[in-house]
């Protein structure tokens, strides 16, 4: 008895093995990615980023734009995700279980939700970018529109999972619906919610970049810039300020994680 | 008769006004404050000092509308045909899937090191810092950095989203393997098991279904991340036919049949990882 259940582990684990290896050869074939190319270019890689992205003298000389470009696209993702919170936070009440108003809007919230957050970020900046043009504002409204969609989603998990009995105790003692969301529901699940805000603010920083490649806007038009223009040192030095920054915004939400959690 | 004296006084703080103070303002709630006052006013700054090009926003919003009116509602393929639109379809989820499962296993051998109940500390710290700084680095300029050595196209792009992969991956993987009971490895060791022992017997049975769940979790990312790719750094794929339909061709109906495939696809990753997800990893 003991056996076969051993047996049968091992038979459905050869079974998932095969598959998972049945779909990357098939995967291969359709990308044309040839294993032995793409590992051969690996070191290729790594020695041509150690010869050629170095930051020299001549590359600093253009930080103060660099510099102007980066705050544009912190300020981007900042204004985008705060904007969205305070959409996503009326969203996600509608839709959540526990203080929605009624079944319609429960399911429109959700829907909504799931749209904005399933069409990718690339697809809202091109449609955008038809009528607001290389524009801050274009990057503005795909980093607003994608993160509507996510904190929509994970507020309302937040409020279905942490305020469930100090909202029952709050309607036994005959409080209203917004006396229950101030007092119940929003300080309860505030610093979930402050945390998923900071994880979004990391996330645009990073998304911002993308959407400047494509809307000509911050630092992703810098890059994309110097890239073309093969002036790899001044790269180098636009990589590595956005690690700086990136890095820092993370530990200073570690931060505040470890305060308010 | 003597009344009965509660023997236990409470500590009432009141307002000058005579109400009950019921806010406390300890250290978390003082951080909680500022954070979102400190996030407001950078907003508010931002607002006032983006570079609007003197646009006009209501004209630009109602042709958005316009356009999206037409995307959604007309969708249909002129460029290409259906067959094609499948094939795009499939490189694309290629794309993600090789980079996701070429990552996992990488993943999942330097995840070993980076675990600090399995590696010594010092090899698991740096490991961390280290994958820290490439996640970092938005996926993007890496397939760009990838693409001057490999040239544009799959290679590069793959490269690139596996580089971000494994950096996502081995601090997901690291973190679960930490979760092991701990009297497990104990016991192994103390029967004289060594490190491999300990990996194959006790590591890997037991993780096995939360790594899985994360690289589903990570492969639905990867989605996102190849039609992203595909539009701005030429991986192909259906990301750089929306890149086509839209700055190309203008032609919105097109825009609206990708963008459907694509919503269609998304969602039903988001569905099976969301099961997994509330199976494997969140344990209530």
């Amino acid at each position: 008895m003991k056996i076969d259940v051993y047996r049968k582990k091992k038979r459905q684990f050869t079974i998932f093995a095969l598959i998972v290896l049945c779909m990357t050869f098939i995967s291969a074939k359709l990308t044309n990615f040839s294993f032995v190319q793409g590992i051969s270019s690996v070191p290729e890689a790594f020695r041509w980023m150690g010869s050629n992205l170095l930051i020299t003298r001549e590359s600093f000389e253009k930080m103060p734009s660099i510099l102007d470009k980066l705050i544009e696209t912190i300020f981007l993702s900042i204004t985008a995700t705060t904007t969205a919170s305070i959409i996503a936070l009326l969203l996600a009440l509608l839709g959540s279980q526990t203080t929605k108003v009624n079944g319609f809007f429960s399911t429109l919230s959700r829907f909504i939700a799931s749209v904005f957050r399933n069409i990718p970020i690339v697809a809202w900046a091109l449609i955008l970018l038809l009528s607001f043009g290389q524009n801050a504002l274009t990057g503005y409204f795909a980093l607003f529109l994608a993160t509507l969609g996510f904190l929509t989603r994970v507020f309302t998990e937040t409020i279905d999972e942490t305020s469930n009995s100090s909202v029952e105790a709050l309607q036994s003692t005959g409080a209203n619906y917004y006396q229950v969301v101030s007092k119940a529901v929003l300080p309860e699940c505030s610093p979930q919610m402050i945390s998923w805000i900071l994880f979004m603010v990391e996330t645009n920083i990073r998304s911002s970049t993308l959407v400047g490649i494509l809307t000509g806007t911050g630092i992703g038009f810098a890059f994309d810039l110097y890239y073309k223009s093969m002036n790899y040192n001044v790269v180098s030095l636009i990589t590595l300020s956005i690690v700086v920054v990136v890095i820092s915004i993370e530990l200073i939400s570690n931060y505040i994680r470890r305060v308010i959690l | 008769m003597d009344t009965v004296k509660s023997s236990v006084t409470f500590d009432i703080r009141t307002k000058p006004s005579g109400k009950i103070k019921i806010t406390n303002w300890n250290k978390s709630k003082v951080v909680m404050t500022g954070t979102l006052l400190v996030l407001t006013l950078l907003s508010m700054y931002g607002f006032l000092t983006f570079d609007y090009k003197e646009i006009n926003l209501i004209q630009a919003t109602l042709d958005t509308l316009a356009n999206l009116k037409l995307m959604f509602l007309q969708a249909n393929l002129n460029n290409f045909t259906l067959a094609e639109a499948i094939y795009q379809i499939g490189l694309t989820v290629g794309l993600a899937f090789l980079a996701t499962i070429i990552g996992a296993v990488i993943s999942l051998f330097i995840a070993l090191f980076a675990a600090k109940n399995l590696s010594p500390k010092p090899l698991a710290n740096t490991i961390i810092i280290f994958i820290a700084f490439i996640r970092a680095v938005p996926t993007v300029l890496w397939v760009f950095i990838f693409a001057i050595a490999a040239g544009l196209g799959s290679e590069a792009a793959i490269l690139g989203m596996l580089l971000h992969t494994v950096a996502f991956l081995v601090k997901a993987f690291a973190e679960s393997i930490e979760e092991l009971d701990a009297g497990v490895i104990e016991a192994l060791r103390a029967s004289g098991a060594n490190w491999w022992h300990v990996v194959t017997n006790a590591v890997i049975p037991s993780t096995m279904t939360s790594l899985l769940s994360w690289t589903f979790l990570r492969f639905e990312t990867n989605f996102t991340v190849a039609v992203a790719m595909g539009a701005v750094a030429g991986a192909g794929g259906i990301g750089f036919e929306l890149f086509m339909a839209s700055g190309f061709y203008f032609d919105m109906k097109e825009v609206g049949f990708i963008t459907y495939a694509i919503l269609l696809i998304a969602v039903m990753l988001e569905f099976m990882s969301t099961r997994l997800k509330k199976r494997y990893i969140v344990k209530s």
